[in-house]
């Protein structure tokens, strides 16, 4: 397991911009994406914020630039933008033979027009336009982002709720140490629903006033939505191809939490456990990191038991930390990916973009995150967190080339 | 990848059939003339206390007991990974919170059904009963979500020293999806009986759902059902002949030819069109016996788990039921087997099975 992981390409869409340029410019202006709701009709109105993509689906279908596109799901359509966006970024030519796969990841799939098929298939069975549900399962958005890409030597997709897009970057990792493939695009892409924002409001977790990562009066996470996708490629094929190298994959880990479907641990075991096996994977030690974008949903018990996990591995020696949900909300599935683009846009600028919105320090901890951005400083290795459901705890070390 | 094979170690499965309980093999299997085939569910309370069991659903009950019994078999306490497939995930929770949503208009909602319609619900419930802290994923790629799962493993196995892991292919049929499927044209217009499911020249297929659950593992122990030596997907093949040549360059490199294969198991689901591609696949196996099992199964995302647990137990007994007899002689020693799938014409995979004497 010596051989390396490089990332050739990045492409994102977000809250915060719908192109790494457009992010980069937000994470530098400390803009926030947080937005009252716009993209469907609900009851919550003016009442709870999102982090909206500041583009409709018709616009998304013409930035595709495919009229036939216009029954896609939101999903699909993040994703495609995302995904055409890191392979244009990379430079790589899809067709020169060396084996691909894509690898996305999502948690909602195709729900945003299933909502509008139930409504009218709950009246009558009969009912509801079969175009708005035959995209509902998570395959069809990563089926939809292959052909567009043009990519059939592999193909899968993973759903492990809010670690997914961090899970699939894994995957492709060992996609290529294991010599299957030679090159992966993996990353993650989910939309807002209704069915997502009801369910996180059911469980009283979405802060009123927009998340406050790591504050002492935090009240829940914002959703967001997004797409990001990061273009591995072998070392092998670095070198042969002469290929431009943005950041190395040089650790990752996943570890389950066993405790709780919903809840994490009091003392973070299972976030403990990936950052460990993070480090074994990349030979490094945390005195090697340079910056850590924490998962840092904004919940009283993510914040609490990951900065617990945090203060045991680093010990009195915490490198600088900040949660960038302040600026793209919780993008789901798609999280991991984007924050492993943004520890990227962090290594390439030797910058580290600040927690937003935060204001007081939480009574348990010692610790404190990045309150105003940091410019000049040297970033070298980025630990990226990223935790979901059913205690599925995932770690990703992003390193200067 | 090395060609190392992994070694299924453990099986536990709830299916239409039963499947459970080791004595039998596939006898008196279940008729119906319903187009659906709905599992043959234990006693849960067997399996998972009763307060625990009141809150889950049936997908998460039926992927905890196969589970159990699949570790059981296998005599492994705690695996080094949990890695689940399912086309759908806990679609009935999945439809129980998006009706309330709509009938309710957004209030008076409970968290239950959508904590639980997360696609990774069932591995994550199955490490929260083991206290099992490693390793935990999900895949949910239609026809090739069991299979990522099963490439999974044996990435794991061979390149980060992993020794037992559980995998497992799950999806459930609800009268919603069933009704949904239905209408996209999945099943077969006119009520057919399973047992006779290629006698039919119709479209579309029967429905089917299950659970099954394999410890793959790096060594062979006194357990062993088979060996796996390599897998296959395809996504969206261009023709027969793409099948055909990437099958042959699989077989290739594991020192085998088509005549090498003793035993072709196929996903055949009585749709006349789609079933049309395993006719020209055959032609180059033209001395491997034929074994089909959707009859028994039912179509659903995850329907080549059951394949899989039908190719290990015939390797390892020897004998191939009377009831998924296809075509062939079936009068000489099992060693090699073929077990090819495809779900809807989109997702083609391929898992080679060995007889571990």
């Amino acid at each position: 397991m010596t051989k390396r992981i490089y990332i050739t390409g990045i492409g994102i869409i977000s809250a915060i911009g719908n192109n790494v340029e457009e992010v980069e410019q937000s994470l530098l202006a400390e803009r926030s994406g947080l937005n009252g709701i716009t993209l469907f009709p609900t009851i919550h109105k003016d009442k709870l914020p999102l982090a909206e993509v500041k583009l409709s689906n018709e616009q998304m279908v013409e930035l595709c630039g495919k009229e036939s596109d216009r029954f896609l799901t939101r999903t699909s359509l993040l994703g495609m933008i995302a995904g055409k966006e890191a392979v244009t970024n990379s430079g790589v030519n899809l067709e020169d033979g060396f084996k691909t796969g894509l690898i996305s990841a999502t948690t909602v799939g195709g729900m945003d027009r299933t909502e509008g098929f139930y409504k009218e298939y709950l009246s009558d069975p009969s009912k509801g336009r079969l175009r708005d549900i035959v995209n509902h399962d998570c395959g069809d958005s990563t089926e939809r982002i292959a052909d567009y890409l043009g990519i059939s030597d592999f193909i899968t997709t993973v759903s492990t709720a809010c670690s997914s897009s961090a899970n699939s970057l894994m995957l492709g990792a060992m996609l290529i140490k294991s010599g299957m493939a030679e090159r992966v695009i993996a990353g993650g892409t989910d939309s807002l629903t209704r069915f997502t924002l009801n369910g996180f409001n059911t469980l009283m977790i979405i802060d009123k006033n927009g998340c406050k990562p790591f504050d002492e009066n935090r009240a829940g996470l914002t959703i967001g939505e997004g797409a990001a996708f990061l273009v591995l490629e072998s070392e092998e094929l670095v070198r042969t191809l002469k290929r431009p190298v943005l950041a190395e994959l040089t650790g990752y880990g996943n570890a389950n939490d066993a405790y709780h479907q919903t809840a994490s641990s009091p003392e973070g075991k299972g976030a403990i456990l990936a950052i460990e096996k993070a480090f074994l994977v990349s030979g490094l030690k945390p005195s090697d990191i340079s910056y850590i974008n924490v998962h840092g949903t904004g919940t009283l018990n993510n914040d609490l038991s990951e900065g617990l996990a945090v203060e045991k591995i680093f010990g009195s020696d915490v490198p600088p930390f900040s949660s960038t949900k302040s600026y793209t909300g919780h993008t789901l599935g798609a999280a991991g990916a984007i924050e492993a683009v943004i520890s990227i846009l962090a290594v390439k600028n030797n910058c580290i973009f600040p927690n937003l919105n935060w204001a007081a320090p939480m009574k348990e901890l010692s610790i404190r995150p990045v309150k105003n951005i940091i410019k000049n400083y040297e970033v070298n290795h980025v630990l990226s967190n990223s935790f979901g459901f059913g205690g599925n705890n995932s770690s990703l070390i992003l390193s200067k080339p | 990848m090395s060609n190392a094979p992994v070694y299924i170690n453990g099986l536990g499965i709830i299916s239409p059939q039963k499947t459970l309980e080791k004595s039998a093999f596939l006898e008196n299997v279940t008729g119906s003339e319903t187009n659906i085939l709905k599992c043959r569910e234990p006693n849960y309370k067997d399996f998972v206390s009763g307060d625990l069991v009141r809150r889950m659903s049936r997908l998460i009950k039926m992927g905890i007991s196969a589970s159990k019994v699949c570790l059981q078999d296998a005599e492994c306490q705690n695996p080094d990974a949990i890695i689940t497939g399912t086309g759908l995930g806990c679609i009935e929770d999945t439809e129980k919170f998006l009706t309330t949503m709509i009938n309710n208009n957004e209030e008076f909602l409970t968290p239950t059904s959508f904590i639980q319609s997360t696609h990774n619900t069932v591995g994550a419930q199955i490490a929260l009963l083991l206290k099992c802290h490693n390793y935990n994923i999900t895949y949910v790629h239609r026809g090739f979500s069991f299979e990522t799962a099963l490439l999974d493993a044996r990435l794991q196995i061979q390149e980060s020293d992993f020794i037992n892991v559980l995998i497992g292919g799950m999806d459930e049929l609800t009268t919603n999806s069933f009704n949904i499927t239905y209408r996209l044209g999945h099943w077969k217009r006119k009520p057919v009986n399973n047992l006779r499911l290629l006698e039919f020249k119709t479209k579309g297929s029967i429905a089917g759902e299950g659970a099954a659950f394999f410890l793959v593992s790096k060594d062979r122990s006194s357990k062993t059902y088979s060996a796996i030596s390599d897998q296959l997907m395809i996504l969206k093949p261009k023709s027969a002949h793409e099948i055909i040549t990437k099958c042959s360059a699989m077989l290739e490199r594991n020192n085998l030819s088509t005549n090498g294969i003793d035993l072709v198991i196929l996903g055949l689901n009585g749709d006349f069109q789609k079933d049309k591609i395993y006719e020209e696949f055959l032609t180059v196996f033209p001395d491997s016996d034929q074994v089909y099992f959707k009859h028994l199964s039912g179509e659903y995302q995850t329907a080549s788990a059951f394949g899989l647990w039908l190719g290990s137990v015939i390797l390892q007994r020897q004998s191939v039921p009377e009831v998924v007899r296809l075509k062939g002689k079936f009068d000489q020693p099992i060693r090699k087997i073929l077990l090819y799938n495809h779900y809807q014409n989109l997702n083609h995979s391929m898992i080679l099975l060995s007889q571990v004497s």
